[in-house]
């Protein structure tokens, strides 16, 4: 399944780009996302933990099982206000 | 709409009273020119658009369970901000002034908790930040911890 990954602030600039599409086996959560995610990038392997994730534009923990054509984005510290 | 690109139209969010409000509150959230002691010269916001709007309107539908009789408008503005804009108004209206602060407070609380939005502080010096709320710092690594040992 391919899903597509959006990236923001801090995020995006780690990243250089504002999303990807990523092959993942069927049956990954969005743990293994990050994992995979935090693998590649350096920035994302310093954080100790999985930062807040959603799915399809709502917050989602890490052991939801990602669909074909999902949209996932991992948020860094929300500042508004 | 919750989130905007233009100046927040105060007056407009103000002009939708009803009849049986007797209080309005107002939280108007203004852009700063230092932050943890740093000079901050302009702000840029960005937001996760779609999902913005949608916290957001679950925010309002918290806010209309928790205090029925309380009417709350929000608006974040997005995008590059001067010194002395507004960034973000709630304003609440209630027959009675505790719902309508009660409610004003609980919004502005929550927009900062859980909507994706988020803040660059550039400084005199050409350098930036993303500030991150929850290291009580910029997020810079030589930031120090304000709230330790308080």
């Amino acid at each position: 399944m391919t899903v597509r990954i959006l990236y923001f602030a801090s995020f995006r600039e780690a990243a250089g780009r504002d999303e990807q599409r990523l092959d993942l086996p069927e049956g990954s959560k969005v743990r293994d996302l990050w994992a995979a995610l935090a693998a590649s990038l350096p920035h994302f392997a310093r954080f100790p933990s999985m930062p807040p994730a959603a799915v399809n534009r709502a917050y989602a923990p890490g052991d939801t099982a990602l669909a074909d054509g999902d949209e996932v984005a991992f948020l860094p510290p929300v500042a508004g206000g | 709409m919750y989130l905007t690109t233009s100046p927040i139209d105060l007056p407009s969010l103000l002009h939708e009273s009803r009849a049986s409000d007797g209080a309005v509150a107002v939280f108007i959230g203004v852009v700063r020119n230092e932050n943890e002691g740093r000079a901050t010269t302009r702000i840029r916001y960005e937001a996760y658009g779609p999902m913005a709007e949608s916290e957001m309107d679950k925010i309002a539908e918290g806010l209309r369970r928790e205090w029925p009789a309380a009417q709350v408008r929000m608006m974040h503005r997005v995008g590059p901000l001067e010194i002395g804009e507004a960034s973000v108004a709630v304003v609440a209206t209630s027959p009675h002034r505790a719902d309508a602060f009660a409610a004003c407070r609980a919004a502005i609380d929550r927009i900062k908790t859980t909507v994706p939005i988020w803040k660059k502080e550039y400084h005199p010096d050409g350098s930036s930040d993303w500030v991150d709320p929850t290291r009580g710092s910029t997020g810079r690594e030589d930031a120090p911890d304000r709230i330790r040992g308080s």
